[in-house]
């Protein structure tokens, strides 16, 4: 990308001279972004964070910001704000003291280093708590303040690494909210790391999907969504059912699967070019239609016997046993024309070509 | 926002519970008593349970540690050895101008006092404890105690030759002893028994009729009867010679025997002491002032009197006094001689010595501690292990290997002149003086540096040097500003474990400390052992327990107790 | 007969018994010394021969002897007195026994005669200075020097007042880190002579005087505590002469081979021996007793020299001083009682110290540390 605000160019990491813990990154964010690196614990995502708050050197390759070369940039001289897991807030200084640090290590004035703590922590409605000590706030207050504290001295880069683990759900939705309203309003670029696929597709323009030390698809949260590139995406990104089988037909914008009963689908090609290739398709469960009308006349489907039925209030789930696997999930809508299922029950269901994705095996 | 929201949730709950409480009283439980009442009841028994737990801990420091601090306050200032041992003495001397040498009244009242003392054999210990205070008094108790059967000796021979029946005990039994006295003990000795003698009871009346008599008669009674191993009776023993002293001085004083009639005064022992009244004047007076100059002149000098007058109250001030370099003299309170100053001298040395080990442990310890804190655990676990390795050397082992190294003719000097650093013939001292007390003992202490630091840097997490790196601050602000601060308790806690436990160190000051380098507490260790003097050593121990308290409050003004964590 | 009255007449039939039958004796008994070599010849020559005799018994022994004083005195407020008999020097004995801590005994009562028969005060003589003491031995504290200082060009010291000649002796000193003895020699060296020494000492003159002489070598001399130290320093080098007892510098010359000599010129009589301490219970005394009557006679005493340099206290005993029990040297030279040994001999002044070392000790220990 030309105007990539910060880019790691084919990084890689090694603790033991043995293993990569990041091979071969490559990866641009444009300025004002907010981007999420998203993956299971120990995929890299944290490391590559490191590497680019420079506690962390990349044993290969090169991480630039603002398109200067940073590798050799000690971490106070690269004026990124970062907020910790457990908000690392100096419990020895007040509120204001945590906040006026990094304006004093820059030199700043007094007065303007006052006015610029009570904007910052005005701007996370934390007025009043200046004089408070750090174990006399909150975990939600807490959280707050460290992410005043990397923002007041005005980065234009922002680090987070899972800021919001230690919170309680409610808390942690209302927190995902202003973190990303207050970074688009300040148009700061962030990089955000976490676990939470949830949190990750509210919150960014774009996911970083990690895994085994490289980014597995980098996309919108829709697209990551709706189109996963890989079994793994589709795996991690919401729920997800997967049928194992071997490609049969091959057209242009579908194919058949023939599941390892012998049963055949349809799916749409994504990781598969040629018959007799082994694939994982994938299916949402809220895309599984179990109205044989909906679908196109000459439509794959498959028997199913509806093994569990819970009731969710907005939705049912159901779930099914489908080509010898009781883990088939089928999400519908709780509308006036749809059935509740009793275990036992037999159906078929089916669904369009495009929904059902043959990917890698 | 959903802080503030809660917070006035709670708020409402808050003034919604006080609305409750005002408009219905009391809270009661479910039986109908006060709410607060039963509370108080439940914790009751939950204090008494907690109580029961910590009981066998809470009496063994009781007895083990607080009991012999008491003791030991209490010995710095006690003083009941004099009034106990020359009771009549002290009372003559309260009016006694302390110009002239005392009146013959109370040289009597010292005989008598001394002859008692002397049959206790407390005498002597009373001579230590006034020597303490004046030199040369040990020696003329002690001397004293030979002499003492020759004071009133003159009047006991001119008695005896006045009537030979004065030498009977009888005699005195019939004259001083309570007539029911008589027949208890007579009762007492009919029968072989291992029961002790009843106890001496005086004549009703023979106490205000022969004052002095009466009372060193039972003094002498009553010395008999409590020897330990071989108790004796007054009624088979001549008394003292002081006692006819008190005889002839109460009739001298002229005592009314004439008037002595009825039953309970056997006739015969009335008409002897109504002769002897006739008779002391002929008697040839002895002058006690010079007998007791006969035994030790020091009785003939004003020293001895006025250190009995001036250490005559049951609690002195005098061992304290002592312990800062001051003495209680008959004219107040003075300095003692510059060259006899040493206590302020080893306080001042113990804390500047203690303090300097104190900075040596921290500056020695606190890179270690952050190493061991900072290392995979067990790496730190084996680095730990060779930090506590003075503590299971045994300390005559460290200490000997520290003198190895350190004496002039040790392998440091020896590699020293080897290199050609130091000359042959100037050789370094570096033990055996306060260097040598100081090397040692931070050695010594060190552990109990490292250790709290240890557990407390082991608590602060990388994060916040990160944190303050990632705000902008260089390697060296982010540990002074961030990582510092929060080790400070940990400094705190070494800080008062080394110095509190060096400022009570003798052993290895003794050893390797040389003339210069030795502590107060060796002093208190001769005081206890060796010059047997436990007052001053109390009073030095008290003084040393007060400074450290000082310096512990001082502490938690300036940093704050809460500061100090050991882990 | 009432219970009461049984109990009366049997403990008083336990109390005659004695008399009528074989004493009551305890079995276990506690002694107390000053451990080391010291401690190894008493049980040499008194308690293993003593135990050979009577198998039954045990001895503990407690090395509490330095402390004895304030150890017993604790003892007795606490009445818990846990000692049957204690090795004490002389001047502890008589504070001891002056306190009233150590029992008061009959020496010619309860000690065995020489062989010729001679009464045994008659045979201790002089050195029974305390009603309480029972002497074991004479020992001395004297000095020694090295024999290889080559800065002294082959001048050996023969008067104790090398000890300040800092001028045809240099080098390092090492004395006890108390002011008896070492007064003493200060005005002896200062030309006072030896029988006004304490008449000196007690004017404040006399004092300054002894402590300008030590003025001379305070800087060069390192004070013991223990006489161990003092010979570790002369082995070691760090000093070149100094003091300790006569004993140790013995062990240190015959036994361990060192390069030193001793200097008996104005060597310091003291002694050492047992106290029983006061009140002990009957079984317990009668154990001490029979033990001392056969511990303290001409021959155990004698033998004692066996093992170590000390001189026995009994006159009795000296012509039966053989050789070392080890190495076969002829014990006599070595006695601080030899002739050889002892023609300046200062004793030392127990009564004297009593009355001064509060303030000598002070004053030397503020001189010691400024």
């Amino acid at each position: 990308m030309q105007d990539a605000f910060v880019s790691f160019d084919r990084v890689q990491k090694s603790y033991d001279g043995e293993t990569l813990v990041v091979k071969d990154l490559n990866l641009a964010i444009g300025k004002g972004e907010f981007l999420t690196m998203l993956g299971p614990s120990g995929s890299g995502k944290t490391t590559c964070l490191m590497m680019l708050a420079g506690f962390e050197t990349a044993t290969h390759g090169e991480i630039t910001l603002g398109g200067n070369p940073i590798n050799n940039i000690p971490p106070h001289k690269r004026g990124i704000g970062m907020v910790f897991q457990n908000y690392a807030l100096f419990p020895h200084m007040t509120v204001a003291e945590n906040l006026a640090f990094p304006l004093e290590v820059r030199k700043i004035g007094k007065s303007d280093r006052e006015a610029k703590v009570m904007r910052a922590l005005d701007m996370v409605q934390m007025g009043d708590f200046g004089g408070r000590r750090p174990a006399q706030l909150s975990g939600g207050q807490q959280q707050r303040i460290a992410l005043a504290r990397a923002l007041v001295f005005e980065p234009e880069l922002v680090l987070m690494d899972e800021p919001l683990g230690a919170l309680d759900k409610q808390l942690r939705e209302t927190m995902q909210f202003e973190i990303t309203n207050l970074a688009h309003r300040l148009g700061i670029t962030v990089v955000y790391v976490t676990h939470d696929q949830t949190e990750a597709l509210t919150m960014s323009d774009r996911v970083a999907v990690f895994d085994d030390g490289r980014i597995q698809q980098l996309d919108a949260p829709d697209v990551l969504y709706e189109q996963p590139q890989n079994s793994f995406v589709a795996q991690f990104i919401g729920e997800n059912n997967t049928l194992e089988g071997t490609v049969a037909e091959m057209h242009e914008d579908m194919c058949v699967v023939r599941l390892d009963d012998g049963e055949l689908i349809d799916a749409l090609p994504v990781n598969v070019s040629e018959v007799g290739q082994r694939t994982k398709v994938s299916i949402r469960p809220e895309r599984v239609e179990m109205n044989k009308d909906r679908l196109a006349p000459d439509a794959h489907t498959l028997k199913a016997e509806v093994v569990e039925f819970i009731y969710m209030g907005d939705i049912y789930r159901t779930r099914l046993r489908v080509a010898g696997h009781e883990d088939f999930v089928v999400k519908t809508r709780n509308a006036p024309d749809q059935r509740r299922l009793k275990p036992g029950e037999r159906i078929e269901i089916g669904w369009l070509p495009q929904d059902c994705r043959a990917l890698d095996a | 926002m959903s802080d503030a929201t809660a917070g006035n949730l709670s708020q409402a709950a808050a003034e919604a519970r006080r609305d409750d409480a005002a408009q219905t009283g009391p809270m009661l439980a479910a039986d109908g008593r006060p709410l607060k009442q039963s509370l108080n009841r439940a914790l009751r028994a939950q204090k008494l349970r907690a109580l029961a737990l910590i009981a066998p801990l809470l009496i063994f420091l009781l007895v083990t540690f607080v009991a012999p601090i008491l003791d030991m306050l209490f010995r710095s200032v006690e003083n009941q050895i004099v009034s106990e041992t020359l009771p009549r003495t002290v009372i003559a001397l309260e009016d006694w101008d302390a110009e002239d040498l005392p009146s013959e009244d109370i040289y009597a009242a010292l005989a008598y006092d001394l002859h008692a003392a002397v049959e206790r054999r407390i005498h002597t210990r009373l001579g230590s404890r006034l020597n303490y205070e004046e030199t040369g008094l040990s020696s003329i108790f002690r001397r004293s105690g030979r002499g003492i059967d020759d004071v009133g000796e003159g009047y006991a021979d001119q008695f005896i030759d006045l009537d030979p029946a004065w030498e009977e005990p009888a005699t005195w039994i019939g004259l001083m002893a309570d007539p029911d006295w008589i027949a208890e003990q007579a009762a007492w000795a009919a029968t072989e028994t291992e029961a002790r003698e009843p106890v001496f009871q005086l004549a009703p009346g023979i106490a205000d009729l022969l004052p002095e008599t009466a009372d060193a008669y039972r003094s002498f009674a009553l010395a008999l009867q409590a020897e330990a191993r071989n108790p004796d009776s007054p009624t088979t023993e001549e008394p003292w010679n002081t006692v006819f002293l008190a005889l002839y001085r109460d009739l001298s004083a002229g005592a009314e025997v004439g008037a002595v009639e009825g039953p309970e005064f056997a006739r015969a022992e009335v008409v002897r002491l109504q002769e002897a009244a006739a008779a002391v004047a002929s008697f040839t007076p002895v002058d006690l002032r010079a007998t007791f100059a006969d035994i030790d002149e020091g009785w003939a000098e004003m020293p001895i009197w006025t250190t009995i007058q001036t250490f005559s109250d049951p609690y002195t001030a005098g061992y304290f006094l002592a312990a800062v370099d001051l003495q209680l003299t008959p004219s107040g309170i003075e300095v003692v001689e510059e060259n006899q100053r040493i206590y302020m001298l080893l306080f001042q040395r113990t804390m500047v010595l203690s303090l300097t080990i104190m900075g040596l442990c921290v500056i020695l310890g606190y890179p270690i501690a952050y190493l061991l804190s900072n290392l995979p655990l067990r790496t730190s676990n084996m680095l730990l292990i060779l930090v506590l390795l003075p503590f299971w050397t045994s300390l005559l082992v460290r200490t000997s290997a520290w003198k190895v190294l350190l004496q002039q003719e040790g392998v440091i000097n020896d590699l020293l002149v080897w290199i050609g650093l130091v000359a042959d013939d100037a050789r370094l001292a570096m033990i055996n003086n306060q260097v040598g007390t100081v090397v040692a003992m931070t050695h010594i202490l060190l552990p109990f540096m490292i250790l709290p630091l240890y557990s407390v840097m082991k608590t602060i997490p990388p994060s916040y040097m990160r944190a303050a790196k990632s705000l902008g601050a260089t390697n060296w602000t982010a540990f002074r500003r961030v990582y510092f601060p929060q080790s400070v308790p940990g400094i705190g806690a070494g800080c008062i474990l080394v110095f509190i436990l060096s400022i009570g160190y003798y052993i290895t000051p003794e050893i390797v400390g040389g003339r210069t380098g030795i502590f107060i507490s060796n002093r208190i260790a001769f005081h206890i052992s060796d010059s047997l003097n436990w007052g001053l050593a109390a009073a030095l121990g008290s003084i040393l327990l007060a400074l450290v308290l000082v310096l512990y409050w001082l502490y938690d003004r300036i940093v704050g107790i809460d500061n100090v964590k050991l882990g | 007969m009432t219970l009461k009255s049984l109990l009366k007449t049997g403990a008083a039939a336990m109390l005659l018994a004695p008399a009528a039958h074989a004493q009551e004796m305890a079995d276990t008994v506690t002694f107390v010394s000053w451990g080391g070599a010291y401690q190894a010849s008493q049980i040499n020559a008194y308690t293993d021969p003593y135990q050979a005799a009577n198998p039954d018994v045990t001895i503990v022994w407690d090395e509490s002897s330095p402390e004895a004083v304030a150890r017993m005195r604790a003892m007795f407020e606490a009445n818990n007195v846990t000692w049957d008999l204690v090795d004490v020097v002389a001047a502890d004995a008589i504070r001891l026994c002056d306190e009233g801590l150590a029992m008061e005994v009959d020496h010619d009562e309860i000690l065995a005669p020489a062989p010729d028969g001679t009464p045994a005060s008659e045979d201790f003589g002089d050195l029974i200075v305390s009603d309480c003491f029972i002497p074991q031995i004479v020992y001395s504290t004297t000095n020694g020097y090295r024999t290889d200082v080559a800065a002294w060009e082959g001048r050996t010291p023969d008067s104790v007042c090398a000890l300040f000649d800092t001028e045809n002796f240099p080098g390092t000193r090492t004395l006890e880190r108390r002011p008896i003895n070492n007064l003493e020699w200060a005005l002896l060296c200062d030309g006072v002579a030896q029988e006004d020494i304490y008449d000196v000492l007690e004017t404040e003159e006399g004092i300054d005087r002894a402590f300008a002489m030590l003025d001379r070598i305070k800087e060069d001399t390192l004070w013991w505590t223990s006489a161990a130290e003092a010979i570790q320093f002369m082995a070691d080098g760090e000093a070149v002469m100094g003091s300790s007892y006569n004993g140790r510098l013995f062990s240190a010359i015959v036994e361990q081979d060192q390069p030193i000599e001793m200097l008996w010129d104005a060597q310091v009589f003291d002694l050492d021996g047992w106290v029983i301490p006061e009140g002990l219970p009957e079984d317990r005394l009668n154990r001490v007793l029979d033990f001392l009557y056969f511990g303290t006679d001409t021959q155990r005493l004698a033998d004692q020299a066996a093992y170590i340099s000390y001189g026995p206290a009994r006159n009795s005993s000296a012509p039966l001083v053989g050789t070392h029990a080890e190495l076969g040297v002829e014990m006599a030279p070595h006695m601080p009682t030899n002739p050889a040994n002892s023609e300046r001999v200062i004793v030392f002044n127990y009564l004297w110290w009593a009355d001064y070392r509060d303030d000598l000790d002070a004053r030397f220990q503020a001189w010691l540390a400024q």
